[in-house]
């Protein structure tokens, strides 16, 4: 270990950093929207756009992201749609991230029981009153644990950005170790960048898991 | 003028090549599942035994998976094994082994659980039966729990040949690194040969990926 | 004079501070029947559950066959093979039909003969009218099926005694008489030594030949069945069983 690389290294890595934090938060973001949007598409069967949701969610979540970025980023532009890699990036990231929420979502909605449905309409409640006040509240606490968990899995594949160039926190590490020859400095802050990002994190998660669970069911 | 590039498919060997790239990821993909499987069967069987040593150990050794990306896994084994343990393999091989101790620390967290929910009155009544710990977990509480854990176990499968996407990085000749040979070889003659070739690769992993998940979501119903 | 075949002397048993147990002693004759009677967390179920191992014990001495049973897991596992057990909930293994249930530990751990235990099954099975659901998933039989089964799976392995903890609580009320005459004739045509928990009066006074009456961990009396259940020697008994209606 020599601790004067470490320290020239600093400077990059905390824009790595950053830049990690920053697309995992617009991704994550932006994928619980479209999450949200395909699921209520699928929740109420809306003719042609349900199906159409239901397409989208199953070639997101089958495919890898980093072909789904070759794609936007190398292919796109063959027909004249041309993007910055961030753009890419952060497109690729929502279009997978998406997907997966959609189907957190959806298994949250299907989690609701029977008996808690049948006493909604019991009341005399409509479709969508049955809707707003019994499945989805109970159906978003039901998918807390698969949105947590879609959260640190977006946060990760972030590190999929390096394969169209983005100088994340992987990227930088993997720029610097190709310019320097220096393998195990390098490799070290970046597991302790991932580390600083993911521990706090997946803490927060379990910790709101704990409390919408409580919130929600009492238990 | 798009539909023109769909020739670079079928030019030369260019579909063939693709094809056994695409066996490269899949063997890969195969093998480290099943590695990983048996790895983290044990481990898992472990994390519920009541040493404390092993079982932090191992719940720590689950966390740094955790937390950390595949590609970094990777480029961990990549890096560390030829400089700092002077071991040189093939790219193929570190990706199995990056891969299985992967898969292993994920199911050893799915095993875990599903142990956990098997009934305690099951392992009362093996064990009533004089049956010893270890009859008891392999006729008994393994079978139960790798029928819960199942889809968990598929949708891992399914993760981890997504996952071999990422080979490429490490220079390793996946379905990826050939679709990018054959791309620059052809660009003069068919620009949009990018388009047909990564949309291929698309295709590919789907028809791998898809009807697993819809395998798993099937299994998943029933267990309601 | 009939040979004792388990003792068990001075046994006391802690859940932390909380003593479950209160310095048991009694023992059991080859070929009786002795129910454990008492009211809701008197401690029946415990005792029964350490005669298997399946709860460990602070001091005292569990004897068989005139041998001190070491308290550790390997031993527990020789004797559990001659001790055996059936629960409430028949706790059958889902993922095994009702053969592979039977045959699982006699085949695994006494190592016997196959087929031997399998022709051995099939004449339980049917002595239980049980035997043309024997390729049947566990899932698929009712309560009482399972009872049987679970019956079944114990004798399989030879036990020379069985220890059954409220057998017939979870079952339909005329699923119950079925499983008792299944045990009286254990008790009346192969002279199977048992020790009986349960709350049904019916069922104890049925077949047992002695009832060990228990209070709040302590034995409180031990007595001939039907002596217990004409004229008591405790108040303690009397009170319950006219709680118990009888």
């Amino acid at each position: 270990m020599d601790w004067t690389i470490i320290q020239q290294a600093l400077p990059a890595y905390g824009h790595g950093f950053v830049l990690t934090v920053w697309l995992s938060l617009v991704g994550i973001i932006g994928s619980i929207i479209v999450g949200v949007i395909a699921s209520l598409l699928q929740y109420f069967k809306t003719p042609i756009l349900s199906q159409i949701a239901t397409a989208y969610v199953e070639l997101a979540r089958n495919t890898p992201l980093l072909i789904q970025l070759f794609f936007l980023y190398y292919a796109f532009p063959v027909i004249g749609w041309r993007m910055s890699s961030i753009t890419a990036g952060i497109i690729g990231l929502i279009f997978l991230g998406g997907g997966y929420m959609a189907e957190g979502f959806t298994g949250g909605f299907q989690g609701v029981t029977d008996s808690q449905i049948n006493s909604g309409e019991a009341l005399g409640m409509n479709r969508f009153q049955l809707a707003r006040y019994v499945v989805f509240p109970q159906g978003f606490a039901l998918s807390m644990p698969a949105l947590a968990a879609n959260v640190i899995f977006l946060i990760k594949e972030t590190s999929i950005f390096t394969v169209i160039a983005i100088p994340e926190l992987t990227n930088t590490a993997l720029d610097l170790i190709g310019m320097y020859y220096r393998s195990n400095e390098y490799l070290l802050m970046l597991v302790i960048g991932y580390a600083i990002i993911m521990i706090p994190v997946i803490l927060l998660l379990n910790w709101l898991e704990r409390k919408v669970r409580y919130g929600a069911f009492g238990d | 003028m798009a539909h023109s590039g769909i020739n670079v498919l079928f030019s030369g060997s260019n579909f063939d090549r693709l094809l056994v790239g695409l066996w490269t990821s899949i063997w890969i993909a195969a093998l480290s599942i099943i590695i990983g499987l048996l790895i983290g069967t044990i481990f898992g069987v472990l994390r519920t035994m009541p040493n404390k040593i092993i079982r932090c150990i191992l719940r720590v050794y689950m966390e740094i998976f955790r937390i950390l990306p595949s590609v970094v896994l990777l480029y961990l084994v990549y890096y560390i094994l030829p400089r700092s343990l002077h071991i040189n393999w093939p790219g193929t091989w570190m990706a199995v082994l990056a891969f299985s101790l992967w898969v292993a620390a994920e199911f050893s967290d799915i095993v875990r659980g599903a142990l956990q929910s098997v009934p305690l009155a099951q392992k009362e009544s093996g064990l009533a039966l004089g049956l010893s710990k270890m009859q008891l977990f392999l006729y008994v509480l393994l079978p139960q729990a790798f029928k819960l854990e199942l889809p968990a176990t598929i949708n891992l499968a399914t993760r981890v040949i997504k996952t071999t996407s990422i080979l490429m990085l490490i220079s390793v000749m996946d379905v990826i690194n050939v679709g990018q040979q054959i791309i620059e070889a052809n660009n003069q003659k068919f620009p949009t040969g990018v388009f047909w070739v990564y949309g291929l690769i698309f295709f590919f992993y789907f028809i791998l990926d898809y009807p697993l998940s819809v395998w798993a979501k099937s299994l998943m119903a029933k267990q309601k | 004079m009939t040979e004792e075949i388990l003792k068990v002397e001075h046994l006391n048993k802690f859940y932390g501070d909380w003593q479950a147990l209160h310095d048991i002693s009694f023992n059991l004759k080859k070929g009786e029947v002795l129910a454990i009677l008492g009211p809701s967390g008197s401690g029946k179920s415990t005792l029964l559950r350490t005669l298997n191992g399946l709860e460990n014990y602070k001091n005292g001495e569990i004897v068989f066959h005139g041998k001190k049973v070491q308290p550790s897991p390997k031993e527990w596992q020789a004797i559990r093979q001659k001790i055996g057990m059936v629960f409430q909930s028949y706790d059958l293994f889902p993922n095994l039909t009702v053969m592979q249930n039977i045959l699982l530990a006699p085949t695994k751990v006494q190592k016997r003969d196959r087929a031997e235990v399998e022709q051995e099954a099939h004449h339980l099975l049917k002595r239980v009218n049980m035997d043309q659901y024997a390729d049947t998933y566990p899932r698929e039989l009712s309560g009482g099926q399972q009872q049987r089964v679970a019956i079944v799976r114990t004798l399989a392995m030879k036990p020379e005694v069985i220890l059954l903890d409220e057998i017939t609580a979870s079952l339909d009320p005329e699923m119950v008489r079925g499983i008792e005459d299944i045990v009286k004739k254990l008790s009346e045509n192969d002279h199977m030594t048992m020790i009986l928990v349960t709350h049904q009066m019916n069922f104890a006074k049925r077949v047992a030949d002695q009832v060990l009456f228990l209070e709040k961990g302590r034995i409180i009396e031990k007595t001939p069945c039907e002596q217990f259940f004409t004229e008591p020697q405790s108040e303690r008994a009397q009170q319950f069983l006219t709680d118990m209606d009888f």
